[in-house]
């Protein structure tokens, strides 16, 4: 047990009254914002203006936000969009995330949909609310509405005169209002918050050790708990030796059928208790093992066929054709976040209060409720920032984990997860693997394109991915498997009269999968996009040159000709690689063909004797139309590169038949500074186009560029990743 | 129960610990309530717990708290403030050198350890000073530029 002795110093920040190292009374329900609850028994409604806007009495605005910020920069992004519209100075808004009793569900945060689908509706909701406060400064000014506007909080006449402050108007009231779909947006060209690179308003509290994260939050009477995991995946719980953990005062151990915990009122002696909890647990090998994964995707149990893409007839070209194949491997991969998941539960008196990372903390009430035996109404979630997640990490099973424990000793709990736990059991990315056949014409353009995938089916209509809690303490939930659209992506951008993309849909995956950033679509630009290079050398012609013949989207073309100006490419007559150890690649991607533009070239050296690429350079042209926030956008975008580089060149769970055995960071290693290379970014900003989603799609050519870029340097083709050293040096023979 | 005296940010703590081998990284979060430093691995191998003892950048989830008696402790909470930010936690500010932020603590208590060595770090050099501290959302660009910011002001 260890305590604070001396009075502990209260941390204020100077950024928005943060409170810090922050305790809230188990009574209260914590928020970031402070008088956050005084809005409490507003509507959620997503379509009501009051829903996602008030305007306060001291002329500050508050935004409920459904989508929350992961790390992404919503946080200043939705601001800034509802700013604009409402003619409010941003210092002035004040944002509230994820909190299903005070945000509308927006749906996950996820799929890169923040701004493209929550901010375009809090933007139509803030372009309401300005007509509505003009209408009524309108009556009291004697003015037409038409030649009113709302400037810095103010309807103003725009030919100048004296206004009225927003918060005289509906201060602290609420509109009343259904959000108008028709209510009219400003003009790009007036612009004066959006598309500015205005700072993000988490960044001082984070990097001054001030910023709230669930993993600091201390709720008064709070416990600590530890989940013990099973030693093998689907093993079941024998028996457990109480007395193994005697040597600890206080602490409590908590069994519901397979799951097992231990709770004690310090951190330290709940984690020290988990080590020493003595537990038989049955044997369990139902695991592929990683080295089992590729064969048994070739050889199933599959679900069925489904071909999504068929034009002209593939087949028959293929047939006489000078044929060009290869197979593409993605292997399981984990989210590998740099904090394990952590939450903290309060389940008492027939409510519960969860603070929670999800990213989708509406879907998740369902969840907990239901594993609560709980109405829906008395639960609520709220988000708390996590460690980054770019996808379905292990939060809600943490969340779970907390929920189930708090109920069990009726005291607030906190979860945090240990390392080993976080890699060992986060729901993981799902393998693909892929096999492309394609022939080129004479005069060098694509003439016929197959592509089949192997991949797991997702489960229809699953409402939440099955918690390892929930399952270990024998609750029901649906069974099943998500992770994302992962067949997305699998022709090619490019023209090609004769085009065939069928999915072998398999049975399962080899672990629990999730949605893992950019779902499928890395590995599918990798198989398309080295494919693409592949089909150039055969027509002879330089990859980029290739690429843009079989193009004619003005916006694709231009991403490629703006990355291709940035890395100064020089053409390659023929096609062929210069084999001198260094070496430059280039891809592309249309997101999902009808989202972001993205062209990605790089400069790599390898290492012939060690097998060691080294990435020195990324030159990235990206276009997601109206940019919001160009500061934040090139953040995302250089995290997409950095991220998927790492992915690339270093990653795979290594797992038996019991347990994944890449449980820490050397043994699942991520990318680190001696290995980042300079990364340039070149933004294409489209006013007048629609606010498209930047969250995933620079990851997508990442793998292609630098497979093309270490063929260009050494003549072989890489084709399964991780590009390990032992890799490279095999496949130079 | 033993009582620890503990010289953090300037100023004397005392903490009753049942184990005197408790990682320095629990007492601070929890005891002493300075959350800045995260826990990531336990093992030392992220750098999400760094903090500054006697000028050297440790990894405080592997220092039992009996082994900080007598040092001298510096946390991130320590260093400087939103309103009072070292000149690297200014360049990082500058920079929006964080995406998620939860290495963020690590980064700036390791970069801040690496620059009052040496203040005028080249990129290769704080590549080299940063190499035990991980970042998973790919901000490493923007740190080094951060970096750059901080080693040129105190140069």
């Amino acid at each position: 047990m260890s305590a604070a002795v001396v009075s502990r110093r209260a941390f204020l920040t100077g950024a928005g009254a943060l409170v810090v190292g922050f305790t809230v009374p188990s009574t209260a329900f914590a928020q970031r914002l402070p008088r956050a609850d005084a809005a409490l028994g507003k509507t959620v409604d997503v379509g009501e203006v009051d829903g996602f806007i008030a305007v306060n009495a001291d002329g500050s605005v508050t935004i409920f936000s459904g989508k929350v910020d992961l790390g992404q920069g919503l946080r200043i992004a939705i601001p800034q969009m509802a700013a604009e519209e409402l003619g409010v100075g941003i210092e002035d808004i004040r944002m509230l995330e994820g909190d299903t009793a005070l945000t509308p569900d927006q749906g996950a945060t996820g799929g890169s949909s923040g701004v493209m689908r929550g901010g375009v509706q809090i933007r139509q909701a803030a372009a309401t609310a300005r007509e509505a406060l003009i209408a009524l400064a309108s009556a009291r000014i004697g003015k037409p509405a038409s030649e009113l506007d709302i400037v810095d909080g103010e309807v103003r006449p725009k030919a100048g005169g004296n206004g009225i402050r927003i918060a005289d108007l509906v201060g602290e009231r609420r509109f009343n209002l259904k959000v108008d779909a028709k209510a009219k947006l400003r003009d790009p060209a007036s612009y004066r918050v959006v598309g500015k690179p205005i700072a993000r308003p988490d960044i001082p509290a984070k990097v001054t050790g001030r910023h709230p994260y669930v993993h600091d939050l201390v709720v008064d009477g709070m416990l600590h708990g530890r989940v013990v995991r099973p030693p093998a995946v689907g093993a079941s719980l024998v028996s457990v030796d109480d007395a193994s953990v005697q040597s600890i005062p206080g602490v409590r151990i908590v069994r519901i059928k397979d799951f097992l915990a231990v709770v004690a009122a310090d951190e330290w002696d709940a984690i020290s208790a988990a080590r020493l909890l003595s537990a038989r647990w049955s044997e369990s090998s139902a695991l592929l093992g990683s080295d089992g994964v590729r064969s048994w995707m070739k050889r199933g149990p599959f679900e069925g066929d489904e071909t999504l893409v068929k034009k002209g007839d593939a087949t028959k070209a293929l047939v006489d054709a000078k044929k060009v194949s290869a197979e593409f491997y993605w292997p399981v991969q984990s989210h590998a976040s740099l904090g394990p998941s952590c939450a903290v539960a309060d389940v008492r008196d027939g409510k519960a209060t969860v603070w929670s990372a999800s990213q989708a903390t509406h879907r998740f009430r369902e969840t907990i409720a239901k594993a609560l035996a709980m109405p829906r109404d008395a639960v609520r979630i709220v988000y708390l920032d996590g460690a980054g997640c770019y996808g379905m990490n292990g939060h809600d099973d943490a969340a779970a984990d907390a929920a189930l424990l708090s109920k069990a000793v009726g005291r607030p709990v906190r979860v945090q997860w240990s390392r080993q736990d976080e890699h060992g059991f986060d729901p993981k990315a799902p393998p693909q693997l892929l096999a492309l056949e394609g022939s080129v014409t004479d005069d060098g353009r694509i003439d016929a394109w197959r592509t089949q995938m192997w991949i797991p089916k997702a489960t229809a209509s699953l409402p939440n991915m099955p918690l390892l809690a929930i399952d270990a303490a024998g609750i029901a939930q649906t069974p099943g498997i998500t992770m994302g659209l992962i067949s997305q992506n699998g022709d090619p951008p490019y023209a090609a009269p004769h085009q065939e993309v069928v999915v072998h849909w398999l049975q399962g995956a080899p672990l629990r999968p999730s949605n893992f950033r950019a779902p499928g679509k890395v590995a599918n630009c990798f198989a398309v996009e080295s494919f693409t290079d592949m089909l150039a050398a055969a027509a002879q012609r330089d990859p980029v040159e290739f690429r843009l013949r079989g193009l004619t989207d003005p916006r694709g073309i231009d991403v490629i000709r703006r990355a291709a100006a940035l890395i100064k490419w020089q053409p390659r007559d023929g096609g062929a690689p210069r084999t001198s150890g260094s070496g430059r690649g280039f891809a592309y991607i249309h997101y999902k063909h009808n989202e972001s533009y993205v062209a990605i070239a790089m400069d790599v050296d390898v290492d012939k004797s060690t097998g060691a690429i080294r990435v020195r350079r990324v030159a990235c042209a990206h276009d997601c139309g109206l940019v919001i926030n160009p500061a934040a956008l090139t953040a995302q975008i250089e995290g997409n590169i950095l991220q998927t580089l790492s992915r690339t060149l270093m990653e795979e769970v290594a797992f038996d038949r019991s347990r994944v055995t890449s449980v820490d960071w050397a043994s699942y290693p991520i990318l680190r500074f001696p290995e980042a290379p300079e990364v340039l970014v070149d933004i294409i900003d489209r006013p007048r186009e629609p606010p498209l989603g930047a969250g995933e799609a620079a990851a997508t050519p990442v793998p292609a560029a630098l497979a093309n870029a270490v063929f260009d340097a050494v003549g072989v083709r890489l084709t399964s990743v991780p590009f390990t050293r032992d890799r490279v040096r095999a496949a130079l023979g | 129960m033993h009582s620890l005296s503990l010289h953090v940010n300037g100023e004397s703590r005392t903490v009753e610990l049942r184990d005197s081998n408790e990682p320095l990284l629990y007492v601070l979060r929890n005891a002493l309530r300075l959350t800045g430093a995260k826990y990531g691995c336990g093992l030392g191998q992220c750098g999400a717990c760094t903090v500054v003892i006697d000028g050297e950048a440790e990894r405080s989830c592997r220092i039992p708290a009996s082994k900080a008696v007598g040092k001298t402790i510096l946390t991130i909470e320590g260093l400087g403030s939103p309103d009072n930010p070292h000149p690297l936690q200014a360049a990082f500010i500058a920079e929006q050198a964080a995406q998620c932020g939860y290495c963020a603590a690590g980064m700036v208590m390791a970069g801040a350890a690496a620059l009052a060595r040496k203040p005028d770090l080249t990129r290769d050099e704080a590549k080299a000073a940063l190499a035990g501290n991980l970042c998973r959302c790919g901000t490493h660009e923007r740190i080094l530029r951060a970096m750059a910011r901080a080693s040129t002001r105190t140069a």
